[in-house]
């Protein structure tokens, strides 16, 4: 029998063939997150036994787990890709960002990094592991997200997308973002995740840890958190619900240390992962639109 | 702990500007608890914020800076719900005019349409529209939510008025399912909690009647298997497997296909999807499949299994054209059907359609938000079926060939209602 997650598979695999079709230069979004790990399991689906026809490219904030970065490593060996790494370290001794200081967040800054990469190396598509569960700007975001020359989102002039009829032509400069995941749900994901018996970065996983309690998050102490005077740094059983900058994503208290366990806590949470776990998220009320338009993930 | 397995149900709103579609789905969503709790607290300190009341469920799904500040949908959201047993797709579809592009784009995959409208106002304009564009989409189910009952103080003759209208037009239009519902998105009667105003009702509420729908109607044809070439997949050791997402009739190992349009009969030797080698593919899975001989297939073919469609490079069609500038006779475009892109001409405009009379007047172009009847033309050959027999190789979508903007939407044959 075909089930939800069959047919989610199967039209993702379908938007990489068609993005892949129709584009002269697509490159894979990889942060080493499970969403990203997703795609890329899925486009070594979509190509077998071919290897992957794009590359994968890391937008390094420089602030990451370092769990990650070594899934990353092994994830990209496994499935033979190439990775391509920008940097946003370089974009600020290049000058084109503002530094703000070892700790500060470098979230935003990743836009810049990331339309240089996609300038430098003359991508027409990226391909994202972004949901549209995620955030009320990307439930408003086609599957095929048209970017201008300036890699600018334009949310009330996107282009209709009926049926399965997605058209991927772009003039010079311009690009598209595809996003093969966007009708996959937090719990679609580890679910397929557990069925297909994926590897991820250990931080997913109920783990000790020592944190601090910021912001009404619990963030890992560590090269990119220090303590300040008035926190108290805590040994607790957590892991991370998401992954993103180590200075803006908070764990949370679980003790589930299998894919499913992972999936039965999934299934009867009632904060969103986003909203548990994402300091980037709340600067205001449209911090993601304002990213987005200016070219963000 | 091991889920049970889901299947898909698609669901798109229709209806007009501020009859309540957005709200009715935020009432959806938040007496079903499918919002998380700190998702709900967002609605309701935006909403404060905005002088708009504790709580204006229309921002569950309005969540653009634009769309909150003039309380209009501009695009389409989508949402998803879950109950033990279905995976649903929800897309809250914007109800101006301006943005009929953004609606259909919503409704083009859906399974059952919502329609929402104002007991108050009765059908409108665009309410007619949309029911003509979801009709022509393909959709059969509509559950048609009669919203604002508060305002009519409940009244039975005020509902049973509008339904008689809203019936009759879905009746000329073929829409096989129609439940017809008195709710109050805004109070939640009749959503998921049943009304107590409304005591001389005695159907489903919204919930119910979406629970007893059919999943998975939009793929539902009457033509043969139909697999469009996307993609071909070269082998270890040589040979080429051929990939694509199947639709029509299931596929199966041994199947006699037709690839087209060079009309070579072959045999389908193997079938690959996600989860590996299978002897048989049903609509909406990717595969990939090896044939029997061998053959010059590539991106834009199409291998199909009797009834074989029609191969053509001229066809009439039911077209709704979105572009800002309009489509005149012998004015060429790009066409994109399946996976094959070829120059597409107007050939003839039989005319547009009248949405109060659904008759057709002859007309020289098609102009921005026109439903039209046409003859169009293309370069090369494609293989069409009737959109009514399959969605897939029956639709396509008409591309500007300088900004590569999609300008028009497209179904093969003649909707049977014009």
């Amino acid at each position: 029998m075909t089930d939800h997650l069959d047919l989610l598979e199967s039209h993702a695999i379908f938007i990489l063939r068609e993005v892949v079709a129709e584009c002269e230069r697509p490159v894979l979004l990889f942060s080493g997150g499970k969403d990203s790990a997703v795609l890329l399991h899925l486009a070594a689906k979509a190509f077998a036994p071919q290897s992957l026809p794009f590359p994968v490219l890391h937008i390094d904030t420089g602030q990451n787990f370092p769990e990650v970065i070594e899934f990353r490593d092994d994830a990209v060996e496994r499935h033979g890709a190439r990775l391509l790494v920008a940097s946003v370290q370089d974009s600020i001794d290049q000058g084109k960002v503002a530094d703000p200081g070892p700790m500060g967040p470098r979230n935003r800054l990743q836009t810049v990094t990331l339309l240089d990469a996609i300038t430098e190396h003359g991508f027409d598509a990226a391909f994202g592991g972004a949901r549209r569960d995620e955030d009320k700007a990307r439930a408003k975001e086609r599957i095929l997200s048209f970017r201008d020359a300036f890699g600018q989102w334009d949310p009330r002039q996107q282009r209709p997308e009926l049926w399965q009829l997605y058209q991927g032509k772009v003039n010079a400069g311009e690009h598209l973002r595809a996003f093969p995941l966007s009708d996959w749900t937090e719990l679609d994901i580890w679910q397929y995740i557990e069925r297909e018996e994926m590897a991820l970065p250990r931080i997913y996983f109920a783990h000790e840890r020592d944190v601090v309690r910021r912001d009404g998050m619990y963030l890992a102490v560590g090269p990119h958190v220090t303590p300040r005077a008035d926190e108290t740094v805590e040994r607790l059983v957590v892991r991370f619900r998401t992954v993103g900058d180590a200075n803006l994503t908070g764990a949370v208290l679980s003790d589930a240390s299998t894919l499913a366990a992972i999936v039965d806590e999934i299934s009867r949470a009632n904060v969103s992962e986003r909203g548990a776990t994402r300091g980037d998220d709340k600067f205001s009320e449209t911090a993601m639109e304002d990213r987005k338009r200016e070219g963000y993930f | 702990m091991k889920l049970a397995t889901k299947d898909l149900l698609r669901l798109a709103t229709v209806g007009s500007v501020d009859d309540g579609k957005s709200t009715l789905i935020g009432r959806l969503l938040v007496d079903t608890r499918q919002l998380f709790d700190d998702q709900l607290d967002a609605v309701q300190a935006a909403s404060e914020r905005r002088g708009v009341g504790d709580l204006d469920l229309s921002f569950v799904t309005d969540g653009l800076r634009a769309e909150r500040e003039q309380g209009i949908t501009i695009d389409v959201a989508y949402r998803y719900a879950s109950t033990p047993t279905r995976k649903f797709i929800i897309a809250d579809c914007p109800g101006h005019v301006q943005y009929t592009r953004n609606m259909a784009t919503g409704a083009s995959t859906a399974d059952v349409a919502l329609v929402v409208l104002n007991v108050a106002h009765g059908l409108k304009e665009q309410t007619r529209r949309h029911l003509c564009i979801a009709a022509l989409l393909g959709v059969r189910t509509i559950i048609v939510a009669v919203n604002k009952m508060d305002e009519v103080h409940w009244s039975e003759s005020a509902y049973v008025g509008v339904v008689d209208e809203v019936t009759t037009l879905a009746h000329d239009l073929g829409f096989e399912s129609v439940t017809t519902i008195p709710v109050s998105a805004l109070w939640g009667e009749n959503v998921v909690e049943r009304s107590s105003h409304l005591d001389w009702y005695d159907g489903p509420t919204v919930l119910q009647a979406l629970e007893a729908c059919q999943a998975g109607s939009w793929t539902h044809t009457r033509s043969g298997a139909r697999l469009p070439v996307q993609w071909v997949l070269r082998q270890n050791g040589g040979g080429r497997t051929y990939a694509g997402m199947l639709n029509g009739a299931p596929l199966h190992e041994g199947d006699v296909v037709t690839l087209l349009p060079a009309n070579v009969e072959t045999t389908i030797s193997s079938i690959t999807s996600g989860s590996g080698a299978r002897t048989a593919a049903t609509a909406g899975l990717s595969i990939d499949v090896g044939l029997a001989h061998e053959t010059d297939a590539g991106r834009g073919d199409l291998l199909a299994t009797a009834p074989l469609p029609q191969v053509t490079k001229e066809f009439t069609a039911t077209v709704c054209w979105f572009g800002e500038q309009p489509w005149r006779a012998n004015q060429r475009l790009r066409l994109k059907h399946t996976t094959k892109v070829t120059p597409v001409r107007l050939r003839e405009l039989t005319g547009v359609v009248d949405i109060e009379t659904l008759s057709v007047r002859s007309s020289d172009e098609l102009a921005t938000n026109d439903i039209g009847l046409a003859t169009l033309q293309t370069a090369d050959w494609i293989a069409v079926d009737d959109y009514r027999d399959n969605r897939v190789t029956g639709s396509f979508v008409i591309i500007d060939e300088a900004t590569n903007a999609t300008v028009a939407a497209g179904m093969v044959g003649r909707a049977s209602f014009l």
